[in-house]
């Protein structure tokens, strides 16, 4: 009974953690994908592409909105995991 | 519930510096997140820094500025000048009697002054021997990545007027 109960708890942990480090990835991901628009941006700028300065900011607002989000989420899960005594 | 509520009324150190390893370890985590969304946001920022830049490129229109009298310039010599401001060095050559061109005087690569070869008819880069067109400012030769700017000429009661900047993307 005892061992049960471990066992369900530590699934519970493991998933836990297996959706706080997928949201990291993801954020991750985000931020490379991010970093790269800058730089992308930013040669476009230089050299006097002056329209694709509104796109670049959107999709970065958009991007800074999804890592913001996963930030959240990831926030939330914590704290669900120390209620939960994790 | 009542674990909830007691959670919320910690401290925030213990949010940050976790006794439990297991916490610990999703507190790792969450801080690594936040870092990430931090450096997202200073990301945006630039992203935003390079619109506000374009926005008020666009909204400072270049001015007209006489250069010099079109017959004081000989055929096949040179005028220099400088647009839109002081620190904008540019070159004029006229090409024949009634065509002027004018290009920014910063070489594409390093910014080095170009200038006109009359021995060659091109405008040469000392520093790396480049050389663009007289005619468009395209890159004939050498690491110049870019056409020179050409300066946007105007004629008016005998006077040559800069009044624009062509970047002159490829
Ligand atoms: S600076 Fe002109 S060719 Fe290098």
């Amino acid at each position: 009974m005892n061992n049960y109960k471990h066992d369900t708890r530590s699934r519970s942990r493991r998933q836990y953690m297996v959706a706080i480090d997928g949201a990291l990835a993801l954020n991750a991901i985000l931020v490379i994908v991010q970093m790269w628009l800058l730089t992308a941006s930013l040669e476009a700028y230089l050299s006097g592409h002056k329209d694709s300065a509104l796109p670049g900011a959107v999709f970065s607002g958009l991007l800074f909105a999804g890592t913001m989000g996963l930030y959240i989420f990831v926030r939330r899960l914590e704290r669900q995991a120390k209620d939960k005594g994790f | 519930m009542k674990q909830a509520h007691q959670s919320e009324s910690e401290p925030l150190w213990k949010d940050e510096f976790s006794i439990e390893s297991a916490h610990e370890t999703i507190v790792n985590r969450r801080q690594f997140t936040k870092f990430l969304t931090l450096t997202s946001l200073g990301m945006f920022v630039g992203n935003l820094w390079i619109l506000s830049k374009t926005w008020f490129d666009k909204q400072s229109l270049f001015p007209k500025t006489v250069i010099a009298k079109a017959d004081e310039v000989p055929i096949g010599a040179v005028k220099l000048f400088r647009y839109p401001t002081e620190a904008d060095p540019c070159i004029m050559v006229r090409t024949s009697q009634d065509q002027f061109v004018a290009y920014s005087q910063k070489c594409t690569h390093l910014s080095c002054p170009v200038h006109y070869s009359q021995k060659t008819g091109q405008i040469e880069c000392p520093c790396h021997e480049g050389s663009f067109s007289l005619h468009t400012g395209e890159v004939l030769k050498g690491p110049p990545p870019r056409p020179l700017p050409r300066i946007v000429l105007e004629k008016k009661d005998g006077l040559l007027l800069a009044i624009g900047i062509d970047i002159q993307n490829e």
